[in-house]
This record gives C-alpha cells, structure tokens and sequence, in this order.
C-alpha cells in the first residue's frame, strides 16, 4: 500500500470544526440529540480489576438507564474485555445491546499476529457482537503500512461474522495526515467501523481527529459505495460535547449516518451527563448527581 | 434479571430548531438625526429616508437626509475643529480619545451586532464574531500609533492634512467606519463620514459613542444620504482629502472630479479575485475556503474570491464536494445564530445579482444552485456555482458582489497565473497547495493587494489592505495606513 494521496491541513480543520461548534442546538433538536446520543453509546468497563459482578451491573444499567424516566432508549452496545464476554452476553440476553470486545492485545497492540488472531477467534466464539481491535502503531509509524494493512485484514477474517472495529489509537499518530492515512489504510482492510482511540493514551478522542476520520468515511463512500461507522472514544464526558459531534456527523455524513449502526460513542460517564441534561430538558431543573445511578 | 426491549423510535431526520438572538435590549430609535458639531440635529430641509431590513422588509427607522447646506455645516465644524482644539491636543490626548472609543464599542459590541444585522441583513454570527470585533481592533490599532509617527516614519516629520471626506459602503457599514475614522483622528485630522443610505444605523450609534465619550464637537461629523450626497462631499471646496469605498464606477467618477484639483485621495473599489486550488491542496480545506472565500457576508465582499480556478485532474471531485457542502448552508433569518448566509442588502442588489445569473445562463453557463428554501419576503438570494464558463464570459469578467461563484479549470501553473491577472481588478487572490515553494511562485506573480495562502478572507489591523489596477489605490490599515492622511516632510534638523 502507497501512502495517502489525500492532504489535511491542520489550521483548516481546527477552523472548520470550531465553526461547526458554534452551531447553536435548542429545544426539541436538543432533546432529539440527546436521544440519539443516548442510543449511540458504547457503554464501557475496561480495567484490570474487572469482575463479572461489575459487569452484570453494567448490563444492568445499558439496558434501564433511568427507571424513573420512561421512554429512554438503551445504550448501544457494552464494551469489556475478552474473559467478560460470556457474562456480558448471558446478562443482556433478550436485548438488543451489543456485546463489544476489545482484542489483539489491546490497547498496546505489542504481541504476535498469531496471538492476536487466536485471541480474536477465542472472542467470536464467546460471543462478541464486535470486536476492537488496535492497529500495531509502531509499525505503521516506521511506513510499514503494508504489515498494518494486512494484519487488519486477518483479523477481519478471523471476526467470522463479528463487526470489526479499528481502533487507530490517534494519540500515538499525532499528525491528522497520519489519521488520514490509518483510516484509508483500516477501511481499504476491511474495517466495519473505525475508532479513535484506546482511552488509555492521551489525547484520545478530539473533534479535529474525528473530523478527518468523517472525511475519510465519506470519500470512502463515494469511491467504494460502502459505509463504514465512526466510533470517537475517549474524553467525551459532556452532553454538550456528544452533541457537537452530532453536528459534526450531520453536516460531514450526513442524516444516514445518525444511527447506532454507524456512530457510536465509546465512554463510561457521557451517558449519566446526557441523562441528567434530558431531565433538565423535559423538567426545567438539573437534578443532583445522586439521582443517577454510577454502575 | 429481567431486561426490557426498548423501542429505539428516533426521529429519522435530525434538523435544527430557531436559535434567534434576542433583541430586547436594544432599542432603535424612530429617527436618526444628522451628527454635526458635536449635536444631533435635523437635516436644513427636515427630509428623512427609510431604513429597511432586507430580511423582513419592514422599516426600521427614518434617518435624516442632509443637503447641500447641510454639509456646508459639517464641513465647516470639522474645519473649526481641525484648527482649534485638534491639532492643539497633544498626540497622546489624541489616543486617548481613541482607546475610549474602542473600549466602548466593545462595550456595545452585542447592541451593535443586532443593529448591523438587522440594518444590513448580515448573519448575527459574522456580525457578532468578525465585524464588530475587528471595527474595534482598528481603534485599539490606530489608538497606539497617534503618538509614535515620529517612529513609524523616521527621520521624516509627519503632518496631518485637515479635513477628510469619507464615504463608506453598505457591505460592512461599522468595520469600514473604523477603517476610515481611526487612522483619520489617530493623525490629527477631522472628518465628514457618510455611511451608505441602505446601512446608516450603526454609523449613528457609533455617533452617539463618539459624543458620550467626549471626543471636541466638530471632530468627527456624520452625514447621511445617498450618492448625490457623496458628490457633493468630493466637490465641496473645504474638503482637504476624500477617502472612498465603494464600486468601481464611482472611483472612476471621483479621479475625473478630482482632476487638476490640490485634493488627496484614496480609493478602495471592486475585485473579481482569483481563487486557485492545485491538485496537491488538501481539498476538504480548500472547500471551506471556497465557501468562505465566496458565500461570506453574502458574497457582498470586494475582496471575495469569485472566480475560482480548479486544477483539471481534480475539479471533478472539487466540484462534487463544493455543490455538497452547499446544501449544507443554511439561509434564512439573520438573527438565528446558526444562519450562514443572511438577507441580500437590499431589492436594488437582489435586482442585480438575478440579472447576472440570467445571463450566465443565457451566456451558456451550467448553473447549480443549493436547494434551500428561501422566505417569502425579504430579499434573497441562493448560493450558486456556475461551471463551464471561460474568462470571455461577463460572469468571469464582471464584479457581481452577491453569493455567485465561476469555476473555471486550468492545468498548469503558468496557465492559471495568466488567467488570474487577466481582469481589470486586482485586490485580493487565494492559492491551494500542499508545496511551499508553488506558494511563492504564484502569489509572486499576481498582481493583487492581498493574496491568502491557504486560507481566505483574514483581516488584521495591522496589514495593510487595497487594490492594484482598477481595484483602487492608496493603503488601509497597518503603518501604510497613516500615509493617505499625513504629509511627509523631510526633518532638517
């Protein structure tokens, strides 16, 4: 594989999403957001001390985020690692929660390809829904983009009838030309969705990076007639942030992209924001933080 | 435990809902009076002119039409006020009137906002975040060279001139005041400003600012009108130097009324600028910058860059891409703060940009125009892309000062420079390219007074901004600035 013949220039992206952000979102488009929002995420437990406890309750609150609210849509997925999968998926039985799984020795990446693909094996017949893979940063950095590239393709192969999901780890590449060229590389290899980041490398998900990730999409779309999804993950806390990448779906991919099956956020704490917002919304007051549930 | 299936039941299509600026604090009067000597006062005659908002076409308020012996009076204040306590007051004092007044335009930045948004049909966004700013930014500029001339022009004693003639337009009625007014007072002058007759009402705002902060009658004089107005301004006898902005036809009109006469003049006029993007320029960028280059402020913008050159092997994706992204404009209200283009300025302007559009069309232009739909009253105009046209076509030729983009394709560099100074204008030009040294290459060889190099449309107080060929002459902004009000002489000491 050449390197990307597509060119980002750094100051025009930082101009373009700050005008996306002054978009000013009000009443029922914010409620609707919001929603949507809700329905995107990919609620998520990625620590070592993990339990299968912890993980029932998570399933628990993916599918009832707020009881004392009707009508709230449930989260899109769980996200855990691989020994999580069984308890995950026997938790959210009767849902249409997805179980997503993080794999090839995530979030470092740093093993054999023969591991990894017998990792992700392990995690298609457990289960997994999806399956998050990382790209070997290293490589891809030293041009070996070749070896990304197939590496991707093998495990793409290995997901059986799972969804794949690139995590490009964005942190590490540093430059947006670098994004672009990780996102051309991953969809060209078969990638059913492309991510941001692990959530354990700083920064993770920025706007900037989730712009050039969109464009990507788009011009893959337009070349290959096939849609790829977006997953941004990481530092998206805030019901106003989630929104603003909402705005920015909607004015680079466009309506057919506003939906779980194409946009999800990876987080752990957006979902009680957003919960507390749409209460905000519907009852003109902000509720305190102990009326959401912390699973 | 038991789980639920939720229905997901979302709306399939996600728009956004009004989120209008409020415009309850501000409070326009029924009428404006001329500003003269330091007083508001009615025109000799007591004849007034509506000022209409493009958007609803109802009128806002009626503002003072001055005559001829009214600006007899101005002229005479700002004289009076030049030779008494102007040209006394120490050049420090100078600048101290100066920062005043740009701290209280920045005090008054969201009333002035409003009103220019309302008066001229701008969007509240550009109004709030470019225009107001900036008008600012050029007092604050200007403030701190009144006293340092000596210093920006070394060895060399700087002298102001005395009374100035400026006449503004209507595409950025406050920003172009300041332009005018700062550098003019920061110099020791003083001054008869008239706003344009379509966007007065920002003008007398900055009046009433100019009153309340004490600056000496006479200083600075506001009269309102129309072109008539103006004519008498370049004639009047009093009048030491004319600064204009505005079209072409007028600068023209004002160098042959100016012939033989011991006047100074400065005059920024019209463009048809070039806008180049290679192959090698990041494209999703340079589409913004088209969008920005072309459909900012309507497209009411001299320096707006109208005729857009695409290298061959990619103008089909360019095209593609930019007729996208134009769908996602929003056009309506210009006090919505999400609105991208606002209201044309006025029915004699919507006239004039349909007209070319018809003739792009009749001239065998292929015209594409964003499906947005347009309000029912109010003066409008949907952003439009014209292809397949050549520099012999009068869209290519022809400043048209609305949201109307030519696209012409080139192949190679030498090509496309010929092309781009091939037009009488020469104010501003853009260049798209990854390559640094092509950068130079071209913005070398184009003979414009501002060239952006992959971005468009940035202005600074202190870069100098004017024309080249039939786009004008003479500076504004940046030390270059001070020149049209200074004489020079050479320091014998």
């Amino acid at each position: 594989m050449t390197l990307s013949e597509t060119r980002v220039d750094q100051i025009g992206v930082q101009e373009r999403v700050a005008r996306l952000q002054s978009r000013s979102i009000k009443n029922d488009s914010k409620k609707e957001a919001l929603t949507l929002a809700l329905s995107m995420i990919d609620l998520t437990t990625l620590e070592g001390r993990d339990s299968p406890n912890k993980v029932r309750q998570l399933c628990y609150k993916a599918t009832h985020l707020h009881e004392s609210f009707p009508g709230l849509p449930h989260v899109a997925a769980i996200c855990v690692y691989a020994p999580m999968i069984r308890t995950a998926k026997q938790a959210l039985q009767g849902s249409d929660v997805k179980v997503a799984a993080v794999a090839t020795a995530f979030p470092s990446g740093m093993t054999s390809l023969e591991t990894k693909l017998d990792e992700v094996k392990q995690a298609a017949q457990d289960g997994a829904d999806e399956i998050d893979m990382v790209i070997s940063r290293g490589r891809f950095l030293s041009g070996d983009f070749d070896y990304v590239a197939e590496e991707i393709n093998k495990v793409k192969e290995a997901c059986g009838t799972a969804h794949l999901k690139v995590i490009l780890e964005t942190g590490e590449l540093v430059t947006l030309d670098n994004v672009r060229t990780a996102s051309d590389i991953a969809m060209t290899a078969g990638a059913d969705f492309i991510k941001t980041s692990t959530g354990k490398i700083q920064p993770a998900a920025t706007p900037e990076v989730t712009l050039v990730m969109m464009q990507a999409i788009r011009d893959f779309y337009r070349k290959h007639g096939r849609k790829v999804g977006l997953k941004p993950a990481g530092g998206i806390s805030k019901s106003k942030q989630a929104i603003q990448y909402l705005v920015m779906l909607r004015e680079t991919l466009g309506q057919d992209w506003l939906n779980p099956d194409l946009f999800r956020f990876g987080a752990s704490s957006l979902a009680n924001d957003i919960l507390m917002q749409v209460v905000k919304q519907n009852t003109g007051i902000y509720q305190s933080t102990s009326y959401f549930s912390l699973d | 435990m038991t789980i639920e299936n939720h229905p997901q039941n979302l709306q399939a299509d996600w728009t956004y809902d009004p989120a209008p600026q409020s415009i309850e604090h501000v409070d326009i009067h029924d009428s404006y009076e001329l500003f003269i000597n330091g007083k508001f006062t009615s025109s000799k005659d007591g004849s007034y002119r509506d000022s209409i908002n493009p958007a609803t076409e109802k009128t806002l308020a009626k503002v003072a039409e001055a005559g001829v012996e009214d600006v007899d009076l101005a002229v005479e204040a700002a004289r009076q006020a030049y030779e008494g306590p102007w040209s006394q007051m120490t050049a420090a004092e100078r600048g101290k009137f100066l920062f005043r007044i740009a701290r209280m335009i920045q005090e008054r930045s969201r009333e002035l906002a409003i009103v220019e948004s309302l008066d001229g049909g701008k969007p509240i966004r550009e109004s709030r975040d470019v225009d107001i700013p900036l008008a600012a930014a050029h007092f604050f500029y200007y403030a701190g060279w009144a006293d340092k001339l000596d210093y920006a022009f070394p060895g060399r004693q700087a002298q102001s001139i005395g009374v100035a003639a400026q006449i503004i337009p209507w595409n950025f009625p406050l920003l172009m005041a300041a332009w005018k007014l700062a550098p003019a007072l920061a110099t020791g002058n003083t001054l008869v400003l008239k706003p344009a007759e379509t966007t007065p009402l920002t003008a007398m705002i900055l009046a009433d600012i100019i009153r309340e902060a004490d600056l000496p009658p006479g200083v600075v004089n506001i009269v309102t009108g129309d072109g008539d107005l103006g004519k008498q301004l370049v004639r009047h006898p009093g009048i030491d130097k004319i600064a204009f902005t505005g079209s072409t036809a007028v600068g023209k009109e004002i160098m042959r009324a100016l012939a033989g006469k011991d006047k100074r003049f400065t005059l920024e006029l019209g463009g048809k600028a070039a806008n180049i993007v290679f192959a090698d320029a990041a494209i999703d960028q340079a589409i913004e910058g088209i969008v920005n280059s072309i459909f900012f402020n309507q497209g009411h913008v001299c320096c707006a860059g109208s005729r857009l050159f695409v290298e061959e092997s990619v103008a089909q994706e360019v095209t593609q891409k930019l007729r996208e992204r134009m769908e996602t404009l929003i056009v309506g209200d210009p006090l919505d703060k999400n609105t991208d283009i606002g209201a044309i300025n006025s029915i004699d302007q919507l006239k004039r940009i349909q007209s070319y559009v018809e003739i792009g069309q009749q001239e065998g232009g292929e015209l594409y125009q964003s499906s947005c739909i347009l309000p029912d009253t109010g003066y409008w105009h949907a952003p439009t892309l014209f292809s397949n046209v050549s520099q012999s076509h009068r869209i290519v030729q022809e400043e048209i000062f609305g949201p109307v983009l030519a696209i012409q394709t080139f192949r190679t560099v030498d090509e496309v420079i010929d092309k781009a100074n091939n037009t009488p204008y020469g104010l501003s030009g853009g260049v798209w390219t990854d390559k640094g040294a092509k950068i130079f290459k071209v913005t070398r060889n184009i003979r414009a007074g501002v060239i952006w190099a992959n971005t468009f449309n940035k202005f600074d107080p202190s870069s100098p901004f004017g024309g080249y060929k039939e786009s004008g002459m003479g500076r504004e902004g940046g030390v270059e600035g001070l020149l049209p009000y200074l004489n020079l002489t050479t320091n014998t000491r």
